[in-house]
């Protein structure tokens, strides 16, 4: 839009935007390890249904998708997948870091083949703690990115900078 | 279709299938496929590298270490409790049944023995995460052949076995329950009851899977005769659990081999082969075993004796010098620990033998002359967790 | 378990465990000088060490004597570590500045040993629920053995697994590429004297808690950081 290109998205129309940018989410799952099966849960079993929040589990592929969760162990040999999925997914995309592996290498901060978190590769929006976080633990992450999301500005996005919440 | 289970006359099949293809007279181009490391049809980070002949494979070779995160070193460096919650994470799906060898190892080494109810409650627990382990596979094996509907009533009703570990060991998965000397606590008030309830509805759940899956004509066509191993092939390779029983091998570490520590042979209960030795039969026999794990649990729910949960053991647990391998019968197939011990706080060298690892060495072998959707049956119903491949 | 004793051995008794001692002498008369050690835990386990060069040769006894299902080949690396136990106090780590400290002897486990790397198989023999480990030297100027993949098609992978751990190359392996670490890892992990970098950089603390729980901390100090 030009809008957005040249800076100058008013505020109504940046706050409605954001609205239906947030609860259209669809989430890419990078499921790795024993994380997976907790985001399973949150994203496929009835249960703790993630949908219900407006995001949409299982796109195609990653470059349809607008939010990665890397649920699990990054180790070296994985590294660079990790980085190609990165780039794969067109702008605006979020990632949510699951699990302590993911955080930062969690209980394998000692391994010679695990990366210590994934935010050494990628940007990170939200960090879920735990081993294995509860599905609900997942969703709270997602309704936090939701609200990062609520309060970004498009203009700023588009520009590339670096992303700040007022 | 009928199953051919001479196992000579299996391998001339499957050399003859291969031949075959590879020798027709046109001229075409091999390619070369590239399966994951993501991928929806592999159980995670499990690469296959396949050579292709058209439709049909001509090789395919898994490259494994993407999960690869140096247990056997790390455990050289951690106490045995601190091991005993790192080791549930191997086989992510059955949490409980990881911990349970190593313990019994150092049980071994220690000259210790469980008291009777945490053996009974230790053999529950693990039979519950064998239900918690194989009812994923039932749906995920739905879901990689194009049932979703399975997927789904896998995830809801596993929820009902998670729910009773989680109420007894405070975890959905990873419990760190299992204790040098016994377990860490003892059962929540009401816990028999609601066992029971889950059990019945777990039942209910095999029926079901029974029909949406077995019964499917689908699913028959897409795995009768596909992925026949015979149990020569099957014994060289070191295949354990329900792979070895659906070729027709009649062993099962629960009741052959079954260490001092558990108490299967309380419990009345029967080992399921088949003779096919396809990816039928290795659906068929791990429908047919979570069936019977419900029953050993109900059954052993209603003789747990009273009584304390935990031997006497030194509060700082230091093993004394030996070495032992204990395996169990755990849900992906055979797992065992093999743990060096000089008398320290740490363990010498642990070996884990873990069952995918030795279940995935076979799909060179087994995937020849295999089209590619079949080559999806096959991984799906060797079953795997890349957590224990690559440990 | 199927096999003898399961009865506690009172002091005088020596509990003997039948099968498995007729399992070992079938093995000796079938290899002769080549069994050099052996070890019997009675009811539980058998444990044999034979002569490197006549490792192909066991495999194939034991498959002749019914041992046909094959559980794993691994190694073990008996130098105790150079960089301590890590785990209690800090009193015997290498600390920058301090001596390290004489390296420990090394001590071999069951059926002995005479070098720092021993290769270790398991078979398993399912009609009578009874197993054999197998224990070879590797000598340190040629970390080199036979191979089992042409007896066993499982030991394929698990050779590939210990060469790349612990750099023993079997002779006669097809195919003896990385099994689990990237192409241009350097070093073998699993020998002891691999250290795990984590740790040096940051020492474990130790079983002593370093900080107080986060209640205490906040009483005594009135305010949070």
């Amino acid at each position: 839009m030009g809008l957005v290109e040249s800076g100058r998205v008013p505020k109504p129309l940046s706050k409605l935007l954001n609205l239906s940018r947030k609860y259209s989410i669809w989430a890419y799952q990078w499921g790795l390890a024993c994380c997976a099966i907790e985001m399973g849960a949150a994203f496929a079993s009835p249960r703790y249904d993630v949908m219900r929040l407006g995001v949409i589990p299982f796109p195609a592929s990653p470059r349809q998708a607008d939010l990665v969760v890397i649920a699990g162990t990054v180790t070296d040999k994985l590294a660079p997948a990790v980085v190609r999925l990165y780039e794969q997914m067109p702008d605006p995309k979020y990632v949510i870091s699951m699990g302590s592996c993911a955080n930062c290498g969690g209980p394998y901060w000692d391994s010679y083949s695990v990366t210590k978190g994934v935010d050494q590769l990628i940007p990170v929006d939200v960090y879920v703690p735990g081993c294995p976080p509860r599905p609900e633990a997942l969703l709270e992450g997602v309704l936090l990115l939701q609200e990062r999301i609520a309060h970004e500005d498009m203009a700023e996005r588009w520009r590339g900078d670096p992303i700040v919440i007022s | 279709m009928t199953a051919v289970s001479d196992p000579n006359q299996l391998a001339d099949l499957v050399a003859e299938a291969t031949d075959t293809r590879v020798n027709l007279d046109f001229e075409s181009e091999g390619m070369t496929l590239n399966m994951g490391p993501q991928h929806p049809a592999t159980h995670g980070t499990l690469r296959i590298v396949a050579k292709l002949d058209g439709e049909q494979v001509v090789s395919a070779e898994p490259i494994c270490g993407y999960m690869h995160r140096g247990y056997e070193k790390l455990v050289e460096v951690r106490t045995y409790p601190q091991i005993n919650a790192l080791i549930n994470r191997i086989d992510w799906l059955g949490s409980f049944a990881n911990e349970v060898p190593f313990i019994l190892a150092a049980d071994k080494l220690m000259g210790v023995e469980a008291p009777p109810r945490a053996q009974w409650i230790r053999t529950i627990l693990f039979e519950m995460s064998r239900i918690a382990n194989i009812s994923l596979f039932l749906g995920d094996f739905g879901l990689q052949l194009g049932g979703m509907t399975a997927g789904f009533y896998a995830f809801r009703d596993r929820e009902h076995v998670l729910n009773m570990i989680e109420s007894a060991t405070g975890g959905r998965f990873h419990p760190n329950f299992d204790r040098i000397g016994g377990l860490k606590d003892d059962l929540p008030k009401g816990w028999i009851a609601d066992s029971h309830v889950a059990m019945d509805k777990l039942l209910a759940f095999c029926d079901e899977m029974e029909d949406l899956l077995v019964g499917n004509e689908i699913f028959q066509t897409r795995t009768r005769g596909i992925g026949v191993i015979p149990a020569e092939i099957a014994l060289s390779y070191g295949l354990s659990g329900a792979n070895l029983r659906a070729s027709g091998v009649d062993w099962d570490l629960r009741r052959d081999g079954c260490p001092p520590g558990l108490v299967y042979d309380k419990a009345d209960w029967k080992v399921w082969t088949h003779p096919d030795g396809d990816c039928f039969a290795r659906t068929w026999v791990r429908l047919q075993e979570t069936r019977e794990a419900a029953k050993i649990v109900k059954q052993l729910l209603d003789t747990i004796p009273a009584g304390p949960v935990m031997a006497k053991v030194p509060r700082i647990i230091k093993v004394p010098e030996g070495e032992a391998y204990v395996a169990t019968e755990n849900p992906l197939g055979e797992m065992g620990y093999y743990v060096v011990s000089k008398g320290d706080l740490v363990p010498f060298r642990v070996k884990i033998r873990s069952a995918s690892f030795n279940n995935i060495s076979i799909v060179p072998w087994v995937a020849r002359g295999a089209y590619v959707p079949d080559l999806i049956s096959i991984l799906g119903s060797l079953y795997f967790i890349l957590g224990d491949i690559d440990r | 378990m199927s096999s003898a004793d399961t009865t506690e051995p009172t002091t005088e008794e020596v509990v003997t465990d039948e099968a498995r001692e007729a399992v070992l002498a079938g093995l000796t008369a079938r290899l002769g000088d080549a069994v050099l050690g052996s070890h019997i835990r009675p009811g539980d386990d058998l444990w044999v060490r034979v002569d490197r060069a006549a490792w192909r040769a066991a495999a194939e006894a034991a498959k002749a004597m019914g041992f046909t299902f094959f559980d794993y080949v691994s190694a073990i690396d008996w130098l105790p570590s150079p960089f301590g136990r890590d785990m209690d106090a800090q009193e015997d780590l290498v600390v920058s500045g301090a001596e390290p400290k004489e390296p420990a002897p090394i001590v071999q486990g069951y059926a002995g040993g005479e070098t720092r790397f021993q290769v270790i198989a398991h078979v398993y023999n399912i009609a009578t629920a009874t197993g054999i480990h197998f224990k070879a030297d590797v000598p340190d100027d040629d970390l080199s053995l036979p191979t089992w993949s042409g007896v066993f098609a499982g030991a394929n992978w698990h050779e590939r697994e210990t060469r790349e751990m612990f750099g023993i190359t079997f002779d006669g392996h097809p195919n003896l590429i990385n099994m689990y670490l990237p192409t241009d890892f350097q070093g073998f992990p699993l020998r002891k004297d691999f250290p795990l970098l984590a740790r040096r950089v940051r020492p474990w603390p130790g079983i002593v808690d370093v900080e107080p729980m986060p209640g205490v901390a906040d009483a005594e100090e009135g305010e949070a950081e």
